[in-house]
């Protein structure tokens, strides 16, 4: 299983703060899953296609593409705005 | 909570207010301190023209501690640092609020004052924290801005 958390105005964007995929359910990689994801409808796919979504994955900010492991979690958010 | 190259590092997330005061005190008592900087934000009532009721500042519990530890530690590698305090509040503030402290003490003033802007820098772009104000007409997301963008690009 893997988990997915949303974060601030892309939470309220897509109405939706967390997601658990299950083996088999979730491709192999990164961006595989950003496609999958964006074929749940109109909002996602403006989410996961906008240069201004940012992805974690294992809390850790990540640009390029990567292998998916069970456990894994990515989180999905806009620019932070902090400090 | 770290005690890498003899730094006395301390890192908090929390709802609480802090006391700048308290903070220097401890910057102080750090070993041989030559130089001590420090840099409170807090909460504006005005952004872009609008009246700020508030504001809720939301993020990412885990990957918050993460990446405020990634940023501290690597000022210490790129400056010579005998303590940090870093403290960065969530939840419903308000105007006037203290929101981010962050300490630095070196045996240098310039290594001190480099380290603090470098830390703020950071913060604002790569720690997950987003903000919603109250404004007379809603609460609205704020935005980032290019220029914290392009003041963290100076690092690289």
């Amino acid at each position: 299983m893997i988990k997915i958390l949303i974060f601030a105005s892309l939470r309220e964007q897509l109405g939706c703060s967390q997601l658990s995929l299950d083996e088999g359910e979730y491709p192999s990689s990164l961006f595989a899953l950003k496609e999958k994801l964006a074929g749940k409808g109109d909002q996602w796919r403006a989410a996961m296609t906008s240069n201004r979504t940012l992805v974690a994955l294992n809390q850790t900010m990540i640009r390029q593409d990567a292998t998916l492991h069970p456990g894994d979690e990515v989180a999905f958010f806009p620019p932070v705005t902090g400090g | 909570m770290e005690h890498r190259n003899q730094t006395s590092t301390l890192i908090s997330v929390q709802q609480e207010d802090f006391d700048p005061g308290t903070e220097y005190q401890q910057l102080e008592n750090s070993m041989s301190v030559g130089a001590i900087t420090t840099f409170t934000g807090t909460v504006r009532n005005l952004n872009l023209g609008d009246q700020v009721g508030g504001l809720f500042l939301e993020h990412y519990p885990g990957m918050t501690e993460k990446a405020l530890q990634a940023i501290v530690d690597e000022a210490q590698q790129r400056w010579t640092l005998q303590a940090v305090r870093l403290i960065h509040r969530i939840g419903q503030l308000y105007p006037g609020d203290r929101i981010v402290f962050v300490g630095v003490t070196s045996a240098h003033r310039k290594e001190a004052f480099a380290a603090c802007e470098f830390i703020m820098d950071y913060v604002k772009t790569r720690a997950p924290f987003w903000k919603k104000e109250t404004t007379p007409d809603g609460d609205r997301w704020v935005d980032a801005r290019d220029s914290d963008q392009e003041a963290a690009e100076r690092w690289r």
